[in-house]
């Protein structure tokens, strides 16, 4: 019965205690750098829209010591047409996303229904082709039939980016839909259409919502085209707040304030539909 | 013949008939369009008179064009540049997201997809104020930390700069890229890690396997084929980014951080060298095309 026999373990439990917990403050303290390299900047953001315009460029700089104020958003809504931007952004990325839905579900049902791989690649391949390619000749069209700065370019243009997201997340969606179901249908006498909308489409939703939220994203966020194609009369918020900085003498308050309100509807959804999100963008990347 | 049949019978070019239509009209002929145009003269600015100058457009950019090759050298820079930090980055944040659960971790996740969803043109204002040398955070951060006298004693990032310096514009710029786009490997790398069966890991367990062992030997070789896809994805958008260049810094300070897409962009919408700007923008076209299959058959290669 000597001491030895309990003090031993009991040793190398307080050392086992001691390395769980450096363990423990390295991986967490990892976590926490990560997380704060990718929040930060969207709070300074936040921060800085709140700010005077005298407070932004205060050094050492204010985090929150400072009285929110709301004169940098009253400034830009006031000065700038900007309620006229985002609906012109609403209108634009709301038409392209339906308009992506409607072109892209039955094109995506018939790839994988009737595995037409060829048509797969075309579509795809415009997934990773610049978009500059088309957008020059697509410029020249549309002013050769002036509709440049027309919604009808714009939504057009939106939907070479959001059609081929769309098929791209759908074709290996509606390929997971066992076969015994769509013939199950056929046997009780749908055709094929009925059978799309009536039984493939409800149950694709969770597909049909990721495709429909990320195109409308993409297009929101859109710059490259808007920039080319849209000017005075459907000018989108993206467009609208690059003119602010080629314009004004820098005001980053006013900035700021624009940039949040582009952002944060983005967020809300991004963050409201994680799930979808997510499932969106990883898909094709991941089997399984 | 019942109606329903006939339908069903046709259902293969039916369903994909209006996208196929779109595809023609707004992709496949422009780019025919564009083709065609490269071989011309067309300038907005010499007024109307168009004329066929076989390959001269194509012998002036690779043999002619300093600016062109300028761009890139600067593509490949930072495209190789933000890969290499995006992908090691981003298998680390999954590879340590995967390892545990604990509570929060919606939230941290939440965060990193915000990071990608933002809207680019925002994103690119607020590291503008950020990069600002007078009164940005940035550099009170490096002064407060002592870090000033390292990056000083570094040529490239010698005053702080950051996007006003042509030595600094690219790495900074790349910063703006690794922010950005890090959380896509990491939450394609996540979702693969989620697939994985548990089986190895618990021999290797029982083996008494060390953490990198587990690692190197484990995980890496089995999430290689997702890390794959990942990295190729990234790539293909990484060669165009536009954005947050354009709207940074719009090629500049000088020429030194234009690439090729922003070259091509003002060749062709700042310049209204049509017949020039066709010629880079197929040279492009096949630039990005080509790295992407090239990427994608070497993938296949390793894979099997």
């Amino acid at each position: 019965m000597s001491a030895d026999g309990y003090c031993e373990p009991k040793s190398t439990e307080i050392s086992r205690f001691w390395r769980r917990l450096i363990t423990n403050i390295l991986y967490f303290g990892t976590i926490v750098v990560c997380v704060f390299f990718f929040l930060l900047p969207l709070l300074w953001m936040f921060l800085n829209a709140l700010k005077t315009p005298l407070q932004i460029v205060e050094l050492p700089p204010r985090i929150f010591n400072f009285t929110p104020t709301m004169e940098n958003f009253e400034n830009v809504f006031n000065s700038q047409n900007f309620l006229q931007y985002i609906y012109n952004s609403l209108i634009i990325a709301g038409g392209s996303s339906l308009l992506g839905l409607i072109l892209g579900l039955p094109a995506a049902f018939s790839i994988a229904q009737y595995r037409q791989k060829k048509l797969a690649v075309f579509i795809l391949i415009s997934r990773m082709v610049p978009g500059i390619t088309f957008l020059l000749p697509l410029f020249i069209m549309f002013r050769f039939f002036r509709m440049v700065d027309t919604y009808t370019s714009l939504i057009l243009s939106h939907l070479l980016v959001g059609l081929p997201f769309i098929v791209w997340v759908m074709v290996p969606f509606f390929e997971s839909i066992p076969k015994d179901l769509i013939d199950a249908a056929r046997v009780d006498g749908c055709n094929i259409f009925s059978t799309f909308i009536r039984i493939i489409l409800p149950i694709s939703m969770p597909g049909v919502v990721t495709g429909g939220i990320l195109s409308f994203i993409f297009s929101w966020n859109n710059f490259m085209f808007s920039i080319v194609l849209a000017s005075n009369r459907t000018k989108t918020v993206p467009v609208a707040i690059f003119n602010f900085i080629a314009y004004a003498q820098i005001d980053w308050g006013g900035l700021m304030a624009a940039a949040v309100t582009i952002t944060l509807p983005v967020l809300v959804i991004t963050i409201l539909t994680q799930k979808y999100v997510i499932r969106g963008l990883t898909a094709g990347a991941v089997k399984g | 013949m019942r109606l329903g049949d006939w339908y069903d019978r046709n259902a293969f070019w039916i369903f994909p008939s209006a996208s196929v239509v779109f595809i023609m009209g707004l992709m496949i002929f422009p780019l025919g369009y564009t083709i065609y145009n490269s071989f011309t003269d067309w300038s907005l600015t010499h007024g109307d008179q168009v004329n066929f100058v076989g390959l001269k457009n194509y012998i002036d950019i690779f043999l002619n064009d300093d600016r062109f090759w300028g761009a890139v050298g600067r593509t490949i820079y930072f495209t190789g540049l933000a890969m290499a930090v995006e992908v090691t980055l981003g298998v680390l944040i999954a590879v340590l997201f995967d390892a545990r659960d604990f509570r929060g971790k919606r939230v941290a996740r939440s965060i990193f997809l915000m990071a990608m969803m933002a809207t680019p043109v925002a994103v690119a204002m607020v590291w503008m104020l950020i990069f600002e040398p007078t009164a940005g955070v940035l550099n009170y951060l490096v002064k407060a930390s002592g870090l000033e006298a390292i990056l000083r004693e570094h040529a490239g990032i010698a005053k702080l700069l950051w996007i006003t310096d042509s030595a600094s514009v690219i790495p900074s710029l790349v910063l703006v890229d690794i922010w950005e786009w890090t959380p896509l490997i990491s939450l394609i790398v996540i979702a693969g890690l989620a697939t994985l069966s548990r089986e190895p890991y618990e021999s290797a367990m029982v083996d008494g396997a060390t953490p990198f062992q587990i690692f190197f030997r484990i995980t890496l070789p089995m999430i290689a084929p997702t890390i794959g896809v990942a990295a190729l994805l990234r790539l293909v958008d990484c060669l165009k980014t536009f954005d947050i260049i354009y709207v940074m810094t719009m090629g500049g300070p000088g020429y030194s951080s234009e690439t090729l897409n922003i070259y091509t962009y003002q060749m062709s919408f700042q310049y209204f060298n049509f017949g020039y700007a066709s010629a880079l923008l197929v040279v492009f076209f096949v630039f990005v095309l080509g790295v992407s299959l090239l990427v994608a058959h070497f993938r296949r290669g390793l894979e099997l």
